[in-house]
């Protein structure tokens, strides 16, 4: 699979697979085309060569739709939308759909519990919300359909260390309750660990190294590997 | 209203507007069906001439029933007989006395005043928008059928019938060109007449500057009665009458139906070689006029003297007496035609205007939003189309009012639907500006987070990005309505009613006070406007997006 823009390739050649059922973590430098790659597997963005397959069908145009609705995604700034409250941003795909407002209203009370988020604040707009809430909307916001899969691009990138250390525990939690596919995207190995069963390592658009942490520390594919991961550590762990 | 209710999306606003809009395009369609043949030909005509306006089919349709249901709202049904009249007095009141002579007659009959000049007039005569109106035979000799042989009475009658027009007999008196002198001066110097005054060189002329020009005024004046080289001054007509009461000159040209000539105590000195040619009053009327709506303006043959024509004139100009009052007194007088007369009160005519303006600003505002928010997606969509579509309404805006007034004429007639056009067009520019912005500011994580849920297009756009633009939107809108209410007081140049017909009138009878009726409440209805919006915005615009900064 190739993505390019103009004349420049921006990812790819790839070829990866994501496991059912396992958290794989995109990692790697800014700018390496790892958020692009999440963008490929739910079509917001077509490969130029190569092909896609979800559940064993293509990603087309066409089908991008209900594998999207199949699939949720949460990005580094919540995406929320500003002119509507939390109850309703997470609504909106359901309600769109016709699902009874019933339904609709014990699915979002559920969700609220899973991600911590206290109901009160359901019915705040986004502008009245802390970035940590608002992210925890927008999971809920992703989770609403009971998707397959979980798409999160640097979900925590924007929070402050306290916030962000909450949020991770909280949705660890959740996820390991779930027990969904995900595809996380991060710069932050700390972050890599404390979530991923699998790391990719991408550097220029392209898979450096695919493994465990362990593996990476123990048998780098190539010098950048260790770079990348010495870059990383934290002076509290060293 | 909870905010829940309060926060309504834009696409509510809009479904709700459209909703209105069918019911009058549905009550127009039966009026439309009542008023015949005549009427579906001029649907057609809108019909063709919108088809060029762009936009989707539907918005196309809106606009095409919205101006037809304004068209019928505007002028109501047709009446049988429709009486036009010049933008000047004496047409005014001429046109009355045609009017309830008319109406006497038991016909219904509708009088649409001060229409601009002998152009506009003769044009929609032809056209069949009007149906009778006063002209003057000199006019149509010099200036309508230039030309053409119209060689007397008959001449004349026949170059009218080839364009399916009639004229009545003379009505009686002839407003000419003349030279007047204050009647004292006159007496004791003993001037009656023009070869009177050329014996006269030492008589001080001030002479207005276009009838020093005019071929048929002074040098043609001076060759034809032998008059020896004299000074003679240049002078605005109006200010030639204060100089001749004044003293400063002793004789000036003038129409011989001027209010003033009386006003002053002018003697109007005998044209006794014939020099200036008759501009006999009378009706023109189409062939397929109703024979009693005929008859009735046949009465008036011969019957309204230059005197009678003078004093009806200094009544309506200097006494601020209304025309139809006038025209009702020399009905009674003259004919023994009793017509009743409803002058309205002052309040009830502000109440009227108010009610033409207020439909024409809102129905071309109306029409305006349904084409331009549809043409701000493209814009937003479609950059390479949106340059040309901006292009096109930037355009538009730059036309003159009054040149793109009378361009509409000849597709659109007289009367609101010329005047709703040109401000539906433009509305546009700020509506479909204020979209496509309004649109390429919503942020790309959102428009991506909107796609990534599975949303299709037209969902996007309708939950997501016209809700988030629409603050945007609506200041556009807004900017639209206040320009309206200054656009619309020009319609009354053309028929359309509204608060510039009171400015209109005040202009032609130098009456500050009617010019004010006309300019205080459209100022105030701009403002009224202006805090209607404020209203809207607080309904329309949700609520997350008013909120300032997070908590």
């Amino acid at each position: 699979m190739v993505v390019t823009y103009g004349a420049q390739r921006a990812l790819g050649p790839i070829d990866l697979e994501v496991p059912s059922g396992r958290r794989t973590v995109l990692i790697g430098p800014s700018g390496c085309g790892k958020s692009t790659l999440l963008r490929v597997l739910n079509g917001l963005v077509s490969p130029s060569a190569g092909t896609v397959r979800f559940d064993g069908a293509e990603v087309t145009p066409g089908s991008a739709l209900a594998v999207r609705r199949r699939m949720g995604y949460v990005i580094q700034d919540g995406g929320l939308f500003p002119h509507l409250t939390a109850r309703r941003n997470a609504a909106l795909m359901a309600r769109w759909l016709g699902r009874p407002a019933r339904e609709v209203e014990a699915r979002i009370e559920e969700l609220a519990d899973l991600v911590r988020l206290p109901r009160e604040l359901l019915d705040r707009f986004p502008a009245q919300l802390s970035g940590g809430q608002r992210q925890r909307v927008s999971l809920m916001r992703a989770l609403m359909l009971d998707p397959e899969v979980l798409l999160l691009d640097e979900p925590m990138g924007a929070l402050d260390p306290i916030i962000r250390y909450e949020l991770q525990e909280d949705l660890r939690a959740a996820f390991d309750k779930l027990g969904k596919t995900l595809v996380l995207v991060t710069h932050d190995i700390a972050e890599a660990w404390h979530f991923g069963h699998d790391l990719v390592l991408i550097r220029d658009g392209r898979i450096v190294q695919q493994g465990s942490l362990d593996d990476m520390v123990r048998e780098p594919a190539d010098p950048f590997v260790t770079r990348f991961l010495n870059a990383q550590r934290s002076p509290v762990t060293q | 209203m909870t905010p829940a209710r309060a926060g309504k999306t834009i696409a509510h606003f809009a479904r709700a507007a459209a909703r209105a809009a069918a019911t009058t395009a549905a009550r127009a369609a039966t009026a439309r069906a009542a008023d015949g043949a005549r009427g579906d030909a001029r649907g057609m005509k809108r019909a063709l001439i919108l088809s060029g306006a762009g936009g989707s089919a539907r918005a196309k349709r809106a606009l095409i029933l919205l101006l037809a249901a304004a068209g019928v709202a505007g002028c109501g049904e047709r009446a049988d007989v429709v009486v036009g009249s010049k933008k000047f007095t004496e047409s005014v009141v001429l046109g009355d006395i045609a009017a309830q002579l008319v109406d006497a007659a038991g016909l219904e009959v509708e009088h649409r005043r001060e229409l601009g000049g002998t152009r506009i007039l003769w044009s929609a005569l032809l056209a069949g928008e009007i149906d009778v109106y006063p002209e003057y035979t000199g006019t149509l000799r010099e200036e309508i059928l230039a030309g053409e042989a119209t060689e007397g009475r008959a001449g004349l009658e026949q170059a009218l019938a080839r364009r399916g027009i009639r004229m009545t007999a003379p009505l009686g008196f002839n407003d000419s060109y003349a030279i007047g002198m204050r009647e004292e001066v006159a007496e004791k110097l003993g001037i009656r007449t023009l070869s009177d005054l050329a014996r006269r060189p030492e008589v001080v002329l001030g002479l207005s500057h276009e009838f020093m020009d005019r071929d048929d005024g002074w040098p043609s004046l001076k060759r034809r009665y032998h008059v020896a080289e004299r000074e003679v001054r240049g002078l605005d007509h109006d200010l030639a009458y204060r100089a001749l009461a004044s003293g400063s000159i002793q004789a000036t040209d003038l129409y011989t139906t001027d209010p003033q000539i009386k006003h002053y105590r002018l003697r109007v000195l005998e044209d006794d070689l014939h020099h200036f040619p008759p501009y006999d009053a009378v009706f023109l009327y189409r062939a397929d006029l109703d024979p009693r709506a005929v008859a009735a303006l046949g009465r008036l043959a011969g019957r309204v003297s230059g005197d009678e024509m003078i004093g009806m004139n200094a009544r309506a100009m200097i006494d601020k007496v209304e025309e139809p009052v006038v025209a009702a007194d020399f009905l009674m007088s003259d004919l023994g035609v009793s017509v009743e007369v409803e002058t309205e009160s002052r309040a009830g005519r502000i109440l009227a205007r108010t009610r033409e303006h207020l439909i024409l600003v809102l129905v071309s505002l109306l029409a305006a939003v349904l084409v331009s928010v549809p043409l701000g997606v493209v814009c937003a969509r479609r950059p390479r189309v949106g340059q040309v579509v901006l292009g096109v309404v930037e355009a538009v805006q730059t036309i003159p009012s009054m040149a793109l007034l009378v361009l509409l004429i000849p597709l659109l007639g007289i009367g609101a639907l010329p005047a709703l056009a040109a401000m539906f067009l433009y509305s546009l520019l700020p509506i479909v500006r204020s979209t496509a912005t309004g649109l390429a500011d919503v942020p790309p994580s959102l428009r991506e987070s909107a796609a990534a849920l599975g949303l299709p297009a037209g969902a996007r756009l309708r939950l997501v990005e016209l809700p988030i633009a629409s603050r945007a939107i609506l200041a556009g809108i807004k900017t639209s309505a206040v320009w309206n209410v200054a656009i619309a007081t020009i319609g009354a140049l053309i028929g359309a009613g509204g608060y510039g017909q009171p400015i209109l009138t005040g202009i032609r009878l130098d009456d500050t006070a009617l010019i004010l009726e006309g300019a205080i409440p459209a100022a105030a209805m701009a403002l009224a406007l202006r805090g209607l919006f404020e209203i809207v915005e607080r309904l329309v615009v949700p609520r997350g997006l008013r909120l300032r900064a997070a908590v």
